[in-house]
């Protein structure tokens, strides 16, 4: 059964909705993540799911006693807050110093418990989240853009400290991200969000739909291509790697310049 | 023997609190125990406007009590509650906090001022509500005082683990089954108490210096949230102690005097961090 599902849920912001009728669910152990362009719901979609932010339709549903790990965007730390690597992680609950000692080296922060949290780098915020996240043995993590303002190097590390942990405790991760070359190589399955949902898939298949392409083909041309080109070995030789290339028409017959191009509104 | 002792103890209690400046001292150190974790939270979420607003609300709250003829603690407690929950209310709807707070907090003094001026009888000693009357402090004036700081200690312990989780970060409390406004509530009824209590002793004025300077002080020397909320306590407590013996010495209003030590720790405290720091 599924860990966390969202039924038909709808959010708005003021009289802006920022979701209509989203529906998904996670399984136990599968990665699953979130993608699209900036301001299309990801981030948005993610809090309602953890309620943080109120619905305005539909519901979510938990499995019974879900034990969650939620890693936020950025964590500002205010500097006139002391709080210690090794106090943030009893927050709120108290951990054993041992636990506490294993969740670091898990992540690679071994040494930094006495650190303060505000003096750490981005990647050691994340990763000090991470450990967090970790301690309540969670079933799923939830992670939201959890590479933001890393380096390529950090980001690739922290994408595979995922998987690893994924494979170690076979939790579900449903992650949001931007960062499409590494997605496509790390998930089970990709959304692709824009407001709805426009597609989803395994990472291939949506790589390849047109609904993506619509929303993805032209801004990420080049570096998509490039991606593809190095790491994507299904190839459907057809429609070719980088996206419509021309004013061809998408599978709903709408051409590039209409704004549903590649939207399914049926 | 124990009894003999605990007889000598309580008759020693009782001789001591005879004493004005006993009294006194046990008022601020009582009070400085709940301003020095309560404090803290200001400092961590910026709220110091806010307290600003709560405590000038308390004179309202004195001419309040002096109109319908209420005892003067439960007169500001009820205003500051008022004010506390107003601001609180507009900050949840998106209020431009800034602007709100100040408008809120000098109005708040204003009202307060011009309403106490009906009331023929505390012209005279209206600089006593306005700073503090510490040396003035009754027995019945302790037992308000120690009460309402307990209360507001043991709020502060009964939820530390969710009203830190919720200052760090929303999100993560709401991701953890904690919900922050209710957080958010225990504070405003807390500062609202302390502003009941402190009245008596620093003053509608000087109260929210009183919450802010130690946990200011506190900072630099501390590296955990609760090692600063004990060390604003404490800070805070010398600073009454200090600030009493310097209105002794040379003849000083006692608020102001505290606050004027407790500033003075607080220049040390940071000029020690800064090199520490180094």
């Amino acid at each position: 059964m599924s860990l966390i599902s969202a039924q038909h849920i709808s959010v708005s912001f003021g009289a802006a909705p920022v979701l209509t009728d989203v529906s998904l669910s996670v399984d136990q152990g599968e990665i699953v993540t979130l993608i699209g362009p900036n301001g299309s719901g990801k981030s948005t979609l993610l809090r309602a799911m953890l309620g943080i932010v109120p619905l305005s339709g539909g519901q979510v549903q938990r499995a019974p006693d879900l034990r969650l790990g939620y890693v936020p965007q950025k964590l500002a730390i205010d500097r006139a807050m002391p709080m210690t690597v090794r106090r943030f992680l009893s927050l709120p609950q108290t951990i054993p110093d041992k636990a506490a000692r294993a969740a670091l080296s898990r992540v690679g922060l071994a040494k930094m418990e006495g650190a303060q949290l505000a003096a750490l780098s981005g990647g050691q915020m994340q990763r000090a989240m991470l450990a967090r996240a970790l301690l309540t043995d969670p079933q799923i993590l939830l992670l939201d853009e959890p590479t933001q303002g890393l380096d390529q190097q950090g980001e690739a590390a922290f994408y595979r400290l995922v998987e690893e942990l994924r494979l170690e405790t076979g939790a579900a991760v449903l992650m949001v991200s931007h960062d499409l070359h590494v997605v496509m190589a790390a998930s089970d399955r990709v959304i692709c969000l824009n407001g709805h949902i426009c597609c989803q898939g395994a990472p291939h298949v949506v790589s390849s739909a047109p609904e993506y392409r619509a929303l993805f083909g032209l801004g990420t041309q080049g570096a998509l291509a490039l991606y593809q080109h190095a790491h994507d070995h299904v190839h459907d030789g057809a429609s070719g790697p980088a996206g419509p290339a021309g004013p061809s028409k998408d599978a709903f017959g709408r051409s590039p310049s209409d704004p549903h191009y590649g939207h399914n509104h049926a | 023997m124990p009894l003999v002792a605990a007889l000598l103890i309580r008759i020693m209690a009782i001789t001591m609190l005879d004493d004005f400046l006993v009294r006194a001292a046990l008022a601020g150190i009582g009070l400085a125990l709940a301003t020095g974790p309560l404090g803290s939270f200001v400092v961590w979420r910026r709220m110091a406007y806010f307290g600003d607003a709560t405590s000038h609300a308390a004179i309202l709250g004195v001419a309040m009590a002096l109109a319908l003829h209420l005892p003067i603690g439960i007169g500001t407690l009820i205003v500051a509650l008022a004010m506390a929950a107003t601001v609180s209310t507009l900050a949840s709807k998106g209020w431009a906090m800034d602007t709100t707070l100040g408008v809120l907090a000098h109005s708040a003094l204003a009202f307060g001022l011009v309403a106490i001026s009906y009331v023929p009888s505390v012209r005279a000693d209206l600089s006593s509500y306005l700073f503090g009357d510490i040396l003035a402090v009754s027995r019945a004036d302790l037992m308000f005082i120690w009460g309402g700081a307990a209360l507001v200690l043991a709020l502060l312990i009964w939820r530390w683990q969710r009203l830190l989780t919720a200052t760090l970060s929303e999100d993560l409390a709401h991701a953890s089954g904690i919900n922050p406004a209710v957080e958010r509530l225990a504070l405003t009824v807390a500062l609202a108490v302390v502003v009941a209590v402190a009245l008596k002793i620093v003053g509608a004025l000087l109260i929210a210096a009183m919450l802010i300077i130690p946990a200011a002080a506190a900072r630099a020397l501390s590296r955990t949230p609760e090692a600063m909320a004990t060390i604003a306590a404490f800070i805070g407590a010398q600073a009454c102690l200090g600030g009493l013996a310097l209105s002794l010495w040379q003849d000083t209003p006692a608020g102001p005097s505290i606050i004027t030590i407790a500033a003075v720790i607080f220049a040390a405290s940071a000029a020690f961090g800064r090199v520490a720091q180094r």
